[in-house]
């Protein structure tokens, strides 16, 4: 067991699915000599050669579009997007063909692809390298949707999704890959998908998020634990498969529900899951379930990013109008 | 240097060309033995004798919208026939049914699936199909990763992926052949270029001169051929299976054909095709090229045209007659292989489904 960071994590999961597994290769822009430019590839190079890392001409289609395909021959490729604003240039080729080719061929064929891709903002990117496009990809019937919050579930969320016969989304928070060091350990392992993860008990109010939102989430929770409210922080962990019962359950012991994400409020992930809560939990809610998200707007340029991410400030304010809501 | 000066153009080329208009072959040895030219002639008129049929069943609002071959057997035939079914891929976009039949795609998958049944994506285990493309050129970056990954394994199957004039045009395109060109896949790109994408001519698609012209803008090499020449579209499509399987990676092949029918039973070429322009093409039917070639050859007569014809029909109407048969599919066919491991909420919505189908 050592401590790492998100990065690290993720570039051992990496080597250690590549040590055992020879039909594992990572293929994607500058992921070869320059380790990917977070460097989550850093060093795969040299210890598995240009046949098994591959830095790809700068086309994102043919990028996903020739993964579909390696993986049809047998592989298990690990494409690497640089940043998830540059998927749409590879939007086709993730929702229409790699999503569904099961499907359209009765289960003959299945795409074991992994398509890792950094998204969302906080670290004065430029732009459109920062949005939170996750919404886009939930609504994919075929696909599969992991965006981790700690170095941990990282390592183990990596892990089972090379493991996957289903084609997966895995994002990676580009404010999270150095923003905390947990403790993982150094051999492998596997966390499921679809089991969300209570990152914080509590009993007068849950509040769901994915990815660095959850972070911000905890921080938000000790916060207001000082001013004497409890809140219970549920990180979701993957949104496709949704992990219904353990929404279900915290939401039942503490009455009242806020969901956080970066991306825009309208049609936004937060929607689904505050759809779930109401079906799901009707009778214990003692309140409205508040969104805490992004305007309706583009993400901005740099400097103005702080306003747009609901903030730890953002998340006390919501919950304790959400409070104040007699039951 | 003082001056510059802009990168030649290529000197257009003449489409190649062995089996003359009138049946008449330009070179003594064919490449192709009398007995394999009667047997894709089977595979061409098996295909013209399903579009026939298929046409009419539409009509009578018994099959569903498709495209029919028609015209262009000799292109897709020439190129199939070049291929070891053993262990070379067709990934195929929707106009190849000749292909994909001798691939070893049972006919009847073809059907189904064009009369909306979801079995009709079935592709057999030993069948080296990939399914049907609908979004053009959306199978060229997928063809070539299918190439690269049976090259980085060790195989020599090389893979062969049709697509049209207009497909062309898309972005799939240009970054198929340029990741081809760089890692040397084993892939053919076979563009039958048969002057229409749905109304829109060849002449809107490109300003480029040829498409063919193209390839040595990627490092690759591409050539021209006369798509309605069953021999030199075989001897072409060969030689470039010959090169992928060898290592020297890919070719761009573009069959020159026309569109005789319809884009589709949903279209009306009435609506934009000058006759004058679908005149000459007419002499120039693939079927009859073949023919006059064996009848020269004193290898065919009538009798034989006829038997092959009724051999055609029987063989069609078997595999209507068991696309008709397939049992209705039922509403559990919405969830089946969606996913490999499918999320908890999916067999839900699977058990409320059926549970509601079974009430209707």
């Amino acid at each position: 067991m050592t401590t790492k960071t998100m990065v690290e994590s993720i570039r051992e999961c990496l080597r250690q699915e590549m040590e055992v597994d020879d039909s594992v290769l990572v293929i994607g822009e500058d992921v070869g000599a320059l380790g990917g430019v977070f460097r989550a590839t850093d060093g795969l190079l040299a210890q598995f050669g240009s046949d098994r890392v591959v830095d790809m001409p700068l086309a994102e289609g043919v990028i996903v579009g020739s993964g579909i395909g390696l993986a049809l021959s047998g592989m298990r490729p690990v494409i690497e997007i640089q940043f998830l604003g540059f998927g749409h240039q590879a939007f086709h080729q993730i929702g229409q063909q790699a999503a569904r080719i099961h499907f359209r061929s009765q289960g003959r064929f299945r795409v074991p692809l992994v398509i890792r891709a950094p998204f969302g903002g906080g670290v004065r990117t430029p732009e459109l390298h920062s949005d939170a496009f996750e919404a886009f990809y939930t609504h994919t019937p075929g696909l599969k949707v992991v965006a981790p919050s700690t170095a941990y579930d990282a390592k183990g969320l990596l892990a089972e999704a090379i493991a996957s016969d289903d084609p997966v989304l895995y994002l990676e928070p580009l404010k999270g890959y150095r923003l905390t060091r947990d403790e993982v350990p150094d051999e492998r392992y596997r966390v499921p998908f679809g089991k969300a993860r209570v990152a914080r008990e509590g009993t007068d109010v849950t509040l769901i998020a994915w990815s660095a939102a959850a972070v911000t989430a905890e921080r938000a929770a000790e916060a207001l634990e000082e001013s004497g409210l409890s809140v219970e922080v549920v990180d979701l962990r993957s949104l496709v498969p949704l992990d219904v019962d353990t929404i279900s359950a915290s939401v039942a012991k503490t009455g009242r529900a806020a969901v956080l994400h970066e991306a825009p409020l309208t049609g936004g992930f937060g929607a689904e899951v505050v759809a779930t809560i109401q079906q799901e939990c009707f009778y214990s809610l003692q309140a409205p379930i508040h969104r805490i998200t992004s305007p309706d707007t583009p993400y901005p340029l740099a400097g103005v990013e702080d306003m747009y991410i609901p903030d730890v400030d953002r998340v006390v304010a919501e919950l304790s109008e959400l409070m104040a809501v007699a039951p | 240097m003082t001056d510059f000066r802009f990168v030649p153009s290529p000197e257009p080329v003449e489409p190649f060309t062995l089996l003359a208009v009138d049946g008449t072959l330009a070179v003594e040895q064919p490449p192709l033995s009398d007995a394999e030219v009667v047997e894709a002639l089977r595979y061409m008129m098996l295909t013209r004798v399903f579009d026939e049929k298929a046409t009419s069943l539409q009509r009578q609002g018994r099959f569903g919208t498709f495209s029919s071959v028609r015209g262009q057997e000799a292109s897709v035939v020439g190129a199939a026939s070049a291929l070891d079914p053993g262990k070379d891929w067709i990934v195929p976009q929707y106009r190849e049914l000749p292909a994909l039949v001798r691939h070893g795609l049972p006919i009847e998958n073809f059907a189904l699936y064009f009369m909306g049944h979801p079995k009709g994506g079935v592709i057999p285990e030993d069948v080296n199909v990939l399914p049907i493309q609908i979004s053009l050129a959306a199978q060229l970056p997928q063809a070539v990763g299918l190439a690269w990954g049976l090259s980085k394994q060790g195989g020599d199957g090389v893979v062969i992926t049709f697509f049209g004039d207009g497909a062309s045009s898309e972005g799939d395109f240009h970054e198929s052949l340029n990741l081809a060109g760089l890692i040397k896949a084993p892939v053919i790109f076979f563009l039958q270029n048969n002057g229409w994408a749905i109304s829109t001519p060849r002449s809107a698609q490109s300003a480029a001169r040829t498409l063919a012209e193209r390839a040595p803008g990627y490092g690759i090499e591409g050539v021209i051929v006369d798509g309605n020449d069953l021999m030199a579209v075989h001897q072409v499509t060969a030689e470039a299976v010959a090169k992928a399987r060898a290592g020297g990676g890919p070719t761009l092949v573009e069959s020159l054909t026309w569109r005789t029918g319809a884009h589709n039973t949903a279209d009306d070429p009435t609506r934009y095709v000058n006759p004058a322009d679908a005149e000459p093409w007419v002499e120039r039917d693939p079927v009859l090229r073949v023919e006059r070639y064996l009848r020269g050859k004193d290898a065919w007569d009538d009798s034989a045209a006829k038997e092959l014809q009724e051999e055609c029909a029987i063989e069609v109407d078997r595999a209507l007659r068991v696309a008709r048969e397939t049992p209705a599919a039922t509403a559990a066919a919405l969830f089946e292989h969606v996913y490999v491991d499918p999320p908890e909420r999916l067999i839900a919505q699977q058990q409320t489904w059926t549970r509601n189908q079974k009430r209707a």
